[in-house]
Parts: C-alpha cells; sequence; structure tokens
C-alpha cells in the first residue's frame, strides 16, 4: 500500500512537472506569398474545406484546440504536426519544383481517394475536417486540373 | 479515507499509463534521427570512394543497379526487401555527381533527385500496394535521370496499360515482369521503347 502511494505521488508529481516543459507552437500570423491559395486561384468553397481538413497538419499554422495546453498532448501533436509539414507544406508551395508538385499532387489525390488522408485520429475531434464524397470528388477534381502536363 | 486512497490510485495509474505513451512517442523520435546520422556517414565514404573513380557515370550506373533490384523485389512481391532496397536506393541518389552536366540539366538532375529520393525513401517505409503508387512515380524519376546521364545498359521501357491508366517502368531484359501486379499479372505489359 505504502509502495502504491509513493508510485502515485511520484506519477503526480511528474505530470505536473512536465506542464512547465514549453513547446514551441506552430503558429504565424503572415500567410507567406509562396501559400499554395496565393499561388493558385482557388475556388473559396475548396479554400476552406481545405484550411480545415488539411491546414493544422499541413502550414505553418495551426488552429490548435484547447487540450494543446496539456502535456503530453501537446508533445503528441507537435510531433504530428512536424511530421505533416515535411511531407507536405502548403505554404510552401511555390518553392516546390514542378515534379515536386505533380508528386505531392498524386500524392494528395490518391490519399483522399482512399480515405486515408484526413487521417481518422484528426477527424474524430475535428468534425468539420472529414470530406464527403462531395468534398473528396471536388478537391480532387481541382487537383488533378493543377498537375503540370508535360 | 478509503475513497482517497482509490482515487490516488486511479490517479496515479492513469498518470503512469499517460507517461509510458509519451515514452514511446520520444522514443521513436529518436530512432530516425540516429539513424538518418548513420546514412550521412555512408554517404560522406561513398563519395570518397566516388571521388577515386574516375567513371563520370558510375553513380548513375550505380542507382540503375539499385533501381532494377528494387524493381526485381517488387516483381517478386516482396515487400520487405523492397523496403530495404528503396533505402539503399535513396542513399545512392544522394551520391549523384552533377558536376560535369550543363547548368539547365544540373537544375532538373536537382529536382529528380530530390522527388526520386522521398519516393525511394516513401517506399523504405510502405506496404507493398503504397511502394508500388511510389514506383511507379520514381520510374519516371528514373528515367528521365537516364535521359541525361545516359547508360552503358540496354534498357527496355516496359507499359503495363493496366495499371493506374497505364503506367511505364524499365527494366534490362526484354521480356516483361510486372512490378506493379507480381505473381498475379507476372506478363502484363509490352516493350514500349529501347534505350540504347
Amino acid at each position: 500500500m505504502k509502495i502504491l502511494k509513493v508510485i502515485a505521488i511520484i506519477a503526480l508529481v511528474v505530470l505536473v512537472g512536465i506542464q512547465f516543459v514549453p513547446t514551441e507552437p506552430n503558429q504565424n500570423d503572415v500567410t507567406p506569398q509562396t501559400d499554395f491559395m496565393l499561388v493558385n486561384e482557388v475556388p473559396i468553397a475548396i479554400q476552406n474545406q481545405l484550411k480545415v481538413s488539411c491546414y493544422d497538419c499541413h502550414s505553418n499554422n495551426t488552429n490548435y484546440p484547447w487540450y494543446n495546453k496539456v502535456q503530453p498532448v501537446a508533445w503528441f501533436l507537435e510531433n504530428h504536426i512536424k511530421e505533416g509539414k515535411s511531407e507536405l507544406n502548403f505554404n510552401e508551395w511555390k518553392n516546390y519544383s514542378d515534379r515536386k508538385k505533380n508528386s505531392k499532387l498524386r500524392s494528395i489525390i490518391k490519399q483522399i481517394e482512399n480515405g486515408e488522408m484526413p487521417m481518422d485520429s484528426y477527424t474524430l475531434i475535428h468534425k468539420g475536417a472529414k470530406l464527403d464524397s462531395l468534398a473528396k470528388n471536388e478537391i480532387i477534381n481541382y487537383m488533378n486540373n493543377l498537375k503540370i502536363k508535360n | 479515507m478509503k475513497t482517497i486512497k482509490r482515487s490516488i490510485r486511479t490517479v496515479a495509474l492513469v498518470a503512469t499509463m499517460i507517461l509510458t505513451v509519451s515514452c514511446k512517442d520520444a522514443n521513436k523520435n529518436e530512432a530516425p534521427s540516429s539513424a538518418s546520422n548513420e546514412v550521412m556517414q555512408e554517404n560522406m565514404d561513398s563519395s570518397k570512394n566516388m571521388a577515386m573513380n574516375n567513371s563520370q557515370n558510375a553513380m548513375a550506373e550505380a542507382i540503375l543497379k539499385d533501381y532494377f533490384n528494387l524493381k526485381d523485389a517488387l516483381v517478386g512481391d516482396e515487400n520487405d526487401k523492397a523496403k530495404m532496397l528503396g533505402g539503399t536506393l535513396a542513399k545512392s541518389l544522394g551520391n549523384l555527381d552533377k558536376s560535369t552536366y550543363s547548368e539547365s540539366q544540373q537544375k532538373e538532375l536537382i529536382d529528380i533527385i530530390e522527388d526520386a529520393t522521398e519516393h525511394a525513401e516513401h517506399i523504405s517505409e510502405s506496404d507493398i500496394k503504397h511502394q508500388r503508387e511510389h514506383f511507379k512515380i520514381l520510374s519516371k524519376d528514373i528515367t528521365d535521370m537516364v535521359a541525361i546521364t545516359g547508360t552503358a545498359t540496354k534498357l527496355y521501357e516496359q507499359f503495363c496499360p493496366m495499371y493506374d491508366g497505364g503506367t511505364a517502368w524499365l527494366s534490362t531484359k526484354e521480356e516483361v515482369r510486372n512490378p506493379y501486379y507480381g505473381s498475379k499479372m507476372l506478363k502484363c505489359g509490352k516493350v514500349q521503347r529501347e534505350i540504347n
């Protein structure tokens, strides 16, 4: 019984302690000129959908949920966002070579088609991020037209 | 008093669970960074070897060799082997010596290598379905690379009309062995172009 108490106290102290470890939030007020929306003429409906469904992890600006204030949740999200941005960062679109743009467009289309993106763990909490078949089709058609022919 | 004890126990349990999860994440993070250090080290080693090798296209030939090994693994439906070979290819792509090419060719080669490396890296960590999706674009990248670097080997560009609206790949042999379907449709496709 005593051991349990000690463990409980240690766990509590650690849990409280990690709350003070700072994380660097993925937030920026300015949208860079290289952003996907600024480089392409994206219809408003698709703009809004992409912002809600993709931009939290695939841009330099995340619209954080309240629980991001709690560790270790914040670390978990930080990793997710870091990984997401290294795969695809819509803010950097203009800097991508034509070849890379086409590759990314293909991946976007494939992953939306197969329902791999947005991720289930994300849409579970962000209900608005889930794409219905209409939204999927709209985005896929739009992305298909962006492909650079060669 | 009993309820307090019980609630402390619950808190402890929850806290330990959360901590275990976060530790796991932290481990995951560390693993790739040490792996990439190794990769860098190996890259440096092999670029030293390259300096001793006078053949201009030796590295392009090495890339092709790794690409064909990867292709054969996909033909054989070998997911794990393809993972390993994807990693090998990603490394050799980084070693291509671009200095002997014109400025515009160099720029194109940089784009090709960047894209191909990303696909090879994905292949090194995906299931076979995704490996084949990435192999499609990788094949285009490698074909475009060969158009610039050339090769001493005779190559066959083969084409399967069924996979993803029609898809090409390269092979050193004339007979068709399909890397996109493997044993399911081993011989689907035809030679659409000969290189050299």
